[in-house]
């Protein structure tokens, strides 16, 4: 890798994608040699539990920050993978590693899809050149590759540079050309449709991560979206499963509401949750859901105006007419009109906010103020209503409350068939513990109760989830846990959002809206979300894969365009794919990046199917398109150096084998953890007062993307995180029966599919690499001569490794590839690598957001006299296949470029990692 | 005690601060206080009273000393403590006419007027109605044939309601009443001894429940505790008569408690005047007790101010 740009030379606009030289035989060296170290590593930390687990992501990165220290020493290229304790430096990181790796099992799930979303959008993006290697390795590789260059830059750039990447939203960039896409329609608060595409197989949390990214939301635990199933009963869709198993209609209509309601919403962090908290709750008032009398009524509806229309306007013409045209109430009177507006006069000089906030507190203390009300019998069979709220369970009879118990009477909650019991903690006077019993319609209503109360009880009385049973097999019985956040753990990590407060328009009912809501605030977010929206619409349409290449390939340009302000640019894409079980064939190959790869030979089958790997691909493509499913994780690392630009090479590409078995065996634990979800309908238990364990059962994705990040900042420790991703993803393979729900689903398209590796579907025309290098060219090579493109694509047979791990014959094999592909300013590298300099200053800042962490890294080196900053930003962008990578690489390439105008990118480096299934055959 | 639900803000539940709780029409002023009081409604004492009222027990009641009793409590809520008062002229075919409160329960600017559980004293409802309409008041119905209820049995905690389900009050009255303060949860609570739940209990501060010390008391007490979100503190007495107290918070007065005097209750009145915080006023009853009535029974208290 090398090179350098002159920081002088300014690559136009156009040049963003100089092309580096790499070298690949170094890095392949180096890969390999890491890997195996990686794999040693890996497994270790697998083992490791923090109580980190329990600590929101953000939490843990931002420690993270503070451990990593300024990776004076270079790591050699061996190590990076290798062992994060050993090196000195990097203890923190390593720590961390550790830790997330833990967890990792745990929400392998969420991370595997996302990281197959990934490398279809990276498949886009690798238009350029693009390499195969395996897996985890290259990015360790990139970080010693990192660490180097670190050490000769000089300290600058503002923690605000992380930020940026919590803004972005890569999930937009999705892009579905090969998989099979679907439209989801999400009503959204204010009554708005949110439509967006997602695959087919998506989890339920990708579309809810989508949907909060499109409101700019971040505190986004109180939320969820739900479903109407085809009994007409409202459904909360599981984020851990695919969407289309839970809805069976084929009905992807879903709407988003607040599933948990904050006792105190004056806690929130952010007032764009609290405004959408209060159009939830307007609509419960509106609709009757949330009872309140005639002057509760009017005074919500005043401050709803107040927030939504501002100051009373004594002259504003016959505030009746527009008043009567909203609903604030069930029966709603011209009395109660007048009385809405008599309220709003006394409201003047409020601001939206402080008005919102006055609804919640009002709102708030209405006693069915987040009380979920389910239909029940008792045991004498009378007609009840059983509540689940924060605090515990809640009889009715009609409107009065018969019984109550709070969350610490009980000790257990469990279903079988349409029977509900909670057993009750003995009283003082009492011996035994006693069992209520309650009748539900259906066993469908009974088991939605209990999910309702396992719900409600670990999000507001664990302080974390509670870990999922162990897995056994051929047990009964629902092992269903709460996967998300916890309140504690929620208001933890709102404690860390750190971004100026969004803007937002409180347009709830189409009113007249004049948001009076402080100055109007230019977030990066919205910058990012355009350039994102204006990258991708063109490519939604596209279904055919050669379509989508080129359009991919159009988008890229677009990017790069957009890019091209960059005066110097250096792109390092290392894309590492490993492949993964047959759970993840499908994704591969439906996934773009699947598809570009598949133009390249590189995919290398492993066992028997090496040699024919290239040209199943092409033939197998087309067909394995739709269903691949492809786990990405793609690296960003945008540099910018000010002074000399010197590019360090890229360490480690090794390391991929490592990475590849990793993979595996995180799959294979996955895989467990999912299996734990089984659920049977007949029934279930929990018990709400069992100790909570250290472990969660499930990390949402952002935890995990936001984990990532870090790692990948300080190349050894990072290694060793990637490698466990990759571990989780491996286990998966092993899936029980009962396990995940996808599962089953995955495999039998695996089978139904030819062996050949996912990426190779898409890639119609070409065949061999010489087609796809040529390709690339064109799309990227916009930036002048002194850009040198390198792309190197490693594919590791994993199987002798996996052999060893898996027993069973039938786990499938995991294919790891990796391609990193490296654009550099071609200039002045050789001042750059090879005088060490003296590091002054070093300094890593890491942010994240859906799928996106970025890490920057600011290093000062004093050199021959000369200081140099250097600025090392990490984007990692996590997901399925849907993310278009090519706009996630031209934003944040110019977003870097925004944040400091002065400098020149010099090398881009990107690298993805992929994960491709293989058919167990 | 109740126990500690965690994340029901068990503080804030002595804050000053709820939710149209005695602040009238105007929720904006969100300050007003549990207790806040600017308007009673009372009624003369019938001579039928003597003779004629429903009690439980057999002692005789002296009239004329009901008479004095009553003329002081009304002029305790007046002069003492500033408030208006609406005084209807006692009807002697009412003889229980003078316990106004089971005729209504009056909670922010809604009025509900009741179905009292015994037949001989529903008309009393119509002029506490009227006097009720005059101040302004959303009045609500009990409509329902099938529903009884007395104000008596009706405990408002400043953020829920207790309906005592007594000889007086059955499930259909309480539904009516949750229907009509929609705001608040409203549950039940079975009264097993005394005439009403107010017989035995009744509010001593936010969040301070007074509470007889007899057994029936503390189950009831501890079934409310079980019932609510919220955590009140208690303040039991000896006597579960004595525990039929009336809280106020006023302006220039602050925190008042009427209750039963020494010469009555003196282990209760004990236990009152360790209350630090309140200004004590007691105040006799017994006469009126001996039909049932406690202090509470004898005014409706509204809160008319952010009214005005």
């Amino acid at each position: 890798m090398t090179t350098e740009a002159g920081s002088e030379t300014e690559v136009k606009e156009k040049e963003e994608k100089p092309a580096a030289g790499l070298d690949q035989s170094e890095r392949a060296t180096a890969e390999s040699q890491e890997a195996a170290a990686a794999e040693g590593d890996a497994e270790k930390e697998k083992d490791g539990k923090g109580i980190s687990r329990y600590l929101p992501t953000w939490f843990k990165k931002q420690k993270s920050q503070g451990q990593t220290s300024p990776t004076e020493e270079a790591p050699s290229p061996e190590k990076p993978g290798g062992d994060p304790e050993e090196v000195p430096e990097v203890n923190g990181h390593a720590e961390e590693v550790e830790e997330r790796e833990a967890v990792g099992p745990l929400r392998g799930q969420v991370a595997e899809k996302e990281a197959e979303r990934q490398s279809d959008a990276s498949a886009d993006t690798e238009p350029a050149g693009e390499e195969k290697v395996v897996g985890g390795a290259e990015v360790a590789g990139e970080g010693g590759a990192g660490e180097k260059e670190e050490d000769e830059a000089e300290e600058r750039a503002p923690a605000g540079d992380g930020q940026p990447s919590i803004f972005q939203s890569p999930l937009r960039l999705v892009r579905r050309s090969k998989m099979k896409l679907v439209v989801c329609h999400v009503t959204l608060l204010d009554g708005s449709d949110f439509a967006c595409e997602v695959e087919k197989r998506a989890k339920g949390l990708f579309l809810f991560f989508k949907v909060c990214e499109h409101l700019n939301l971040l505190e986004k635990d109180y939320f969820g979206l739900t479903f109407t199933d085809h009994h007409e009963q409202k459904c909360w869709l599981d984020p851990t499963k695919e969407i289309k198993r839970q809805i069976r209609s084929n009905n992807w209509q879903f709407a988003f509401n607040v599933k948990f309601y904050p006792p105190d919403p004056s806690l929130l962090t952010e007032d764009i949750t609290r405004y959408l908290l209060c159009l939830q709750l307007r609509e419960d008032v509106a609709s009757g859901r949330l009872p309140c009398s005639f002057v509760t009524h009017a005074l919500l509806g005043s401050y709803t105006l107040q927030a939504e229309i501002g100051d009373y306007e004594p002259d504003q013409p016959r505030p009746l007419d527009y008043i009567s045209q909203l609903t604030f109430a069930p029966n709603q009177s011209k009395e109660m009109e007048e009385k809405i507006l008599e309220l709003h006069k006394s409201h003047k000089g409020m601001t939206p906010a402080q008005a919102d906030a006055q609804f919640l507190e009002n709102a708030k203390k209405l006693s069915m103020y987040g009380v979920d009300l389910h239909h029940a019998k008792d045991s004498e069979g009378v007609d009840i209503m059983l509540g689940v709220c924060a605090n515990g369970l809640l009889v009715y009879k009609d409107r009065l409350r018969i019984n109550r118990f709070a969350w610490p009477k009980i000790l257990k909650i469990s279903y079988k068939r349409n029977n509900f019991y909670i057993k009750i903690r003995p009283g003082e006077t009492e011996q035994f513990e006693s069992t209520v019993g309650f009748k539900l319609q259906n066993h469908r209503s009974a088991k939605r109760l209990w999910k309702v109360c396992v719900e409600n009880h670990s999000f507001f009385r664990l302080n974390a989830p509670e870990p999922p049973t162990t897995p056994r097999f051929l047990t009964l019985g629902s092992k269903f846990r709460y996967s998300g956040r916890t309140q504690t753990q929620t208001r933890l990590a709102s404690t860390l959002i750190d971004r100026p407060a969004p803007a937002f328009e409180r347009t709830s009912s189409k009113r007249v809206s004049r948001s009076l809501d402080g100055a109007p605030m230019i977030s990066i977010t919205e910058a990012s979300r355009d350039a994102t929206e204006n990258g991708h619409e063109p490519h939604l349409d596209l279904h055919s894969d050669s379509k989508d290449h080129d359009k991919t390939q159009d988008e890229v340009l677009k990017h790069q365009a957009s890019v091209s302000e960059l005066k110097r640019s250096f792109m390092e894409a290392p894309p590492a794919s490993p492949p993964q079980p047959n759970l993840w064939e499908k994704r591969l190959s439906s996934s773009p990046a699947a598809a570009t790869r598949a133009q390249r030979p590189a995919a290398v089958p492993e066992k028997e199917e090496e040699a024919a790997a290239a040209a199943a691909e092409n033939c197998d493509a087309k067909e394995v398109s739709k269903t691949t499913e492809v786990e990405i994780e793609e690296t960003v690392v945008v540099r910018e150096i000010s002074a000399k630009a010197v590019v360090p090479e890229v360490p480690g590409q090794e390391a991929e084998e490592g990475a590849g078995l990793a993979q595996k065996k995180k799959k294979m634990k996955q895989r467990d953890s999912v299996s734990s979800e089984s659920e049977s309908d007949e029934e279930a238990e929990y018990q709400p007062n069992v100790p909570v364990s250290i472990s969660r059962t499930q990390i949402p994705e952002e935890e995990e993307e936001q984990e990532k990040p870090p790692e990948e900042e300080v190349s050894p420790p990072a290694r060793s995180e990637n490698q466990a991703d990759e571990k989780k993803e491996a286990e998966e393979p092993t899936a029980t029966p009962g396990d995940a729900p996808n599962g089953p689903a995955q495999r039998q398209e695996a089978d139904a599919r030819p062996l050949a590796p996912p990426h190779q579907d898409h890639a119609p025309k070409v065949n061999g690499e010489a087609a796809a290098v040529d390709t690339r060219p064109q799309v990227i090579c916009c930036s002048q001569p002194p850009v040198v493109k390198t792309e190197m694509v490693t594919i590791s047979d994993t199987f002798a490794a996996q052999k060893t791990e898996i027993a069973t014959k039938e786990v499938p094999i995991v294919h790891t590839e990796t391609k990193t592909i490296t654009y550099e300013a071609a200039q002045l590298d050789g001042s750059g690598d090879g005088e060490p300099g003296v590091l002054m200053t070093a300094q890593t800042i890491t942010s994240e957001s859906l799928c996106t962490t970025t890490t920057t890294h600011i290093t000062k080196t004093l050199k021959g006299g000369l200081s140099e900053t250097r600025i090392e930003k990490r984007i990692v962008i996590t997901g399925d296949c849907d993310i278009d990578h090519d706009e996630a690489l031209a934003q944040a390439i110019k977003e870097a470029k925004e944040q400091h105008p002065d400098m020149s990118v010099t090398r881009v480096v990107v690298h993805k990692e992929t994960e491709l299934a293989e058919e167990e055959d | 005690m109740l126990t500690d639900f965690p994340g029901c803000s068990a503080g804030s539940i002595v804050s000053p601060c709820y939710l149209s709780a005695c602040q009238g029409e105007n929720m904006a002023g969100l300050m007003a206080a549990f207790g806040c009081y600017t308007h009673a409604i009372v009624r003369g004492v019938p001579t039928s009273l003597a003779k004629e009222a429903l009690r439980t027990g057999q002692a005789e009641v002296d009239s004329s000393k009901a008479q004095r009793e009553h003329d002081a409590y009304v002029h305790v809520l007046r002069s003492t403590l500033g408030l208006e008062i609406v005084e209807l002229p006692a009807d002697e075919t009412l003889p229980d006419c003078v316990f106004v409160e089971d005729a209504a329960v009056v909670c922010g600017d809604t009025a509900l007027i009741t179905r009292p559980g015994a037949e001989s004293r529903r008309r009393e409802t119509e002029a506490v109605k009227g006097a009720l309409k005059e101040l302004n008041l959303n009045i609500v119905e009990m409509a329902d044939e099938n529903a009884t209820l007395d104000g008596g049995d009706v405990l408002f905690t400043g953020r829920e309601f207790f309906v005592g389900l007594s000889k007086r009050t059955n499930q259909r009255g309480a539904e009516i009443l949750a229907d009509a303060f929609k705001d608040y949860a409203v549950s039940t609570v079975p009264v097993l001894e005394g005439l009403h739940l107010k017989s035995f209990c009744s509010m001593g501060g936010p969040g301070l429940i007074v509470i007889g010390s007899s057994e029936p008391a503390q189950k009831a007490l501890k079934i409310m505790q079980q019932m609510s979100d919220h955590r009140y503190d208690k303040l039991t007495v000896p006597d579960d008569l004595a525990a039929n107290c009336i809280y106020m918070n006023l302006p220039n007065k602050g925190q008042v408690l009427l209750h039963c005097p020494r010469e009555e209750y003196p282990e209760s009145a004990k236990v009152f005047e360790k209350l630090k915080d309140h200004m004590l006023v007691p105040v006799s009853n017994s006469e009126k007790v001996k039909v049932d009535g406690a202090l509470t029974c004898c005014s409706v208290l509204i809160n008319k101010k952010a009214n005005n």
